[in-house]
């Protein structure tokens, strides 16, 4: 009865808190997560190569050649300003990449940290390292970054800050409850009895023992990080233009949608999408056979 | 349970505090002088700044500031908008219906279509289940403002049927279709994942012994489904949907401002974009207060719902 009946209670935290990407779930096996592995293997290899593989300088203008359908030299024709809407793309996955990965950077060395002091040491460090993170994970990260936006201004800085903080919980939480389930082991009271400090415990066994599930939860929040951080830009509070960014691109491109020219805005839309199913499955993935190895 | 509840009571009493705090220490976060900050750029006479000084109690001790300022927000004065020379309390006001009618659409909107599509996974294994499963992956991994896009490049650019962004609707029917399109955006990522919610309840319930039995004992189909299948799947599904209300009040600031819905959202975006510091502390702090109230009392209402929970809710808290 408590294992089945109960399903509510047992929702995992991101499934409770926002729309998960542990929808993706079914999907994250066999074919498809290869698949999911080579689209961010190229997303990244995209970004690191933009310079070299896109066609055109991302932000020169051509007022003549306003929203220009596809063709031959614009493969997925102009912007309203003239620009190149491929080369843009490729470069809007550096922007697209780079702040998540700073977010999920961030957040997985606080919350791995916060984590583990609060499960190894227990007792009031536990209690007040906990109720700080339960406190931050019920604040809404998106309005937090729109409030610090309003303090500092526009820019990647307020958002990547804001997200980090809104995130470190999403790891600690998992983190803590990991590792105490990991310390009441034997292997761990067998290297205390030869007299091993904590420190060495945690870094040497400890962690690499945690480190896969961990990894899964920061490949979803890579996902997670990668809509929101996309979510400012296109609200017109993270990246800044002429700079290409996903999310700015759509902000950009929908005064071109209302007058009939759909790429700028929806091949941005659709890069966000695929990045994002992208990340939810190998992180899904990724989380099914740490499950499958340990059964 | 009593216990329970007054520990949850004053976790909130703690976030709403906490935010409260957050919320009147960002001023002071801003670089240089509060009130230049909060005047930004507007002219600086001698009776704007004096405004100003007194509506953040400047001349008090920061600890006063903050007991007056709390103590004025409770009493709902929110101060004044530099933006609209309005009180940010009949501001937000004026524009909370707006808000309150998308989000409700698209409240009900997830319902519908969450449900029937995890329903129809359910008890249509096969083709019907895969298509349901793809579509709803796809669908939570879409955000608002790219299902926005979306929804106007085919239903208003290509088809005509809806209006895009903008316009001024007469009337309530008026209204409700022109925000079919934002409540739709809204929706859909929610949605996605009540179908997977409903779609799991529903198979742990079909798998269960009492639902053998009552095939053995040849109650018909429907009545199985309807009495002993869909009334126990019901509890997850009710509050995994409450805490999406809370989900849609945040993101309702995309969907306004890309739908141009004049709303408690696309206000705040404006205000965050002409440095109207007293509209965007209101909203951030009735946001977070809203968002915190609305996943409490579906922990709470949970068990009442799902019997089954409260040997469990007790226990965990």
């Amino acid at each position: 009865m408590t294992t089945t009946a109960t399903p509510a209670a047992g929702t995992p935290d991101t499934l409770r808190r926002r729309p998960g990407l542990r929808a993706l779930r079914v999907l994250g096996q066999g074919p498809m997560f290869t698949a999911a592995v080579v689209v961010l293997t190229a997303l990244v290899l995209v970004a690191v190569l933009a310079p070299v593989l896109a066609p055109h300088d991302p932000e020169s203008l051509d007022l003549s050649a306003s929203l220009v359908g596809t063709s031959g030299d614009h493969f997925l024709g102009t912007d309203q300003s003239g620009r190149d809407v491929l080369s843009r793309l490729i470069h809007g996955a550096r922007t697209g990449l780079f702040g998540p990965l700073l977010v999920v950077g961030v957040s997985t060395l606080l919350g791995t940290l916060l984590g583990v002091v609060a499960a190894w040491r227990g007792g009031w460090a536990d209690t007040v390292l906990s109720r700080s993170m339960d406190l931050v994970f019920a604040l809404p990260g998106l309005l937090l970054a729109i409030l610090l936006v309003a303090v500092v201004g526009s820019g990647m800085t307020a958002p990547v800050i804001a997200m980090a903080v809104a995130y470190t919980p999403y790891v600690g939480r998992l983190v803590r409850s990991i590792a105490r389930q990991e310390k009441a082991r034997p292997y761990i009271e067998s290297y205390r009895v030869q007299g091993w400090s904590g420190w060495t415990i945690c870094l040497r066994h400890l962690l690499p023992n945690i480190a896969p599930t961990v990894l899964a939860q920061s490949a979803m929040n890579f996902g997670y990080a990668l809509m929101d951080l996309a979510a400012l830009s296109f609200l017109g509070f993270g990246v800044q233009p002429p700079t290409a960014d996903w999310g700015a691109m759509i902000n950009e491109g929908q005064s071109a949608l209302q007058q009939g020219a759909m790429l700028p805005a929806l091949a941005p839309s659709a890069c966000i999408v695929l990045a994002v199913v992208a990340f939810g499955i190998v992180g899904e993935g990724l989380a099914d056979r740490i499950a499958k190895r340990e059964r | 349970m009593t216990r329970y509840l007054a520990g949850r009571l004053l976790g909130l009493v703690t976030v709403l505090f906490v935010t409260s705090f957050v919320v009147f220490g960002s001023v002071r976060l801003a670089p240089g002088d509060p009130v230049s900050f909060l005047l930004h750029g507007r002219p600086a006479t001698p009776e704007a700044m004096a405004a100003l000084r007194a509506q953040y109690h400047l001349d008090d001790p920061l600890p006063v500031q903050y007991a007056k300022w709390l103590g004025d927000v409770l009493h709902g004065d929110f101060g004044r908008s530099a933006q609209f020379h309005q009180d940010v309390g009949s501001l937000i006001g004026s524009r909370l219906p707006g808000t309150a009618l998308l989000v409700g659409y698209a409240a009900l909107l997830v319902g519908v279509l969450g449900v029937t599509a995890g329903l129809l996974a359910a008890l249509r294994p096969g083709p019907v289940d895969r298509a349901v499963l793809l579509g709803t992956g796809v669908a939570t991994a879409t955000p608002s403002f790219v299902s926005a896009m979306a929804l106007v490049s085919l239903f208003s650019v290509q088809l005509g049927w809806f209006p895009g962004p903008g316009g001024t609707p007469e009337g309530f029917a008026d209204r409700l279709y022109h925000l079919t399109l934002p409540a739709f955006a809204l929706a859909l990522t929610f949605a996605g994942l009540l179908a997977r919610v409903t779609r799991s309840a529903m198979l742990d319930e079909l798998g269960r012994d009492h639902v053998e039995v009552a095939r053995a004992r040849g109650v018909a189909q429907r009545a199985v489904v309807r009495r002993h299948v869909l009334r126990n799947a019901l509890g997850p599904v009710v509050t995994v949907g409450g805490t999406m209300l809370a989900g849609l009040l945040i993101s309702t600031s995309i969907v306004e401002t890309a739908f141009d819905v004049s709303g408690i959202g696309s206000l705040l975006v404006q205000s965050v974009t002409a440095k109207d510091f007293a509209v965007v502390q209101a909203i951030t702090l009735l946001s977070v207060a809203a968002f915190v109230v609305v996943n409490l009392a579906v922990d709470l209402l949970a068990p009442v719902i799902d019997p089954r929970l409260s040997l469990r809710g007790e226990g965990s808290s």
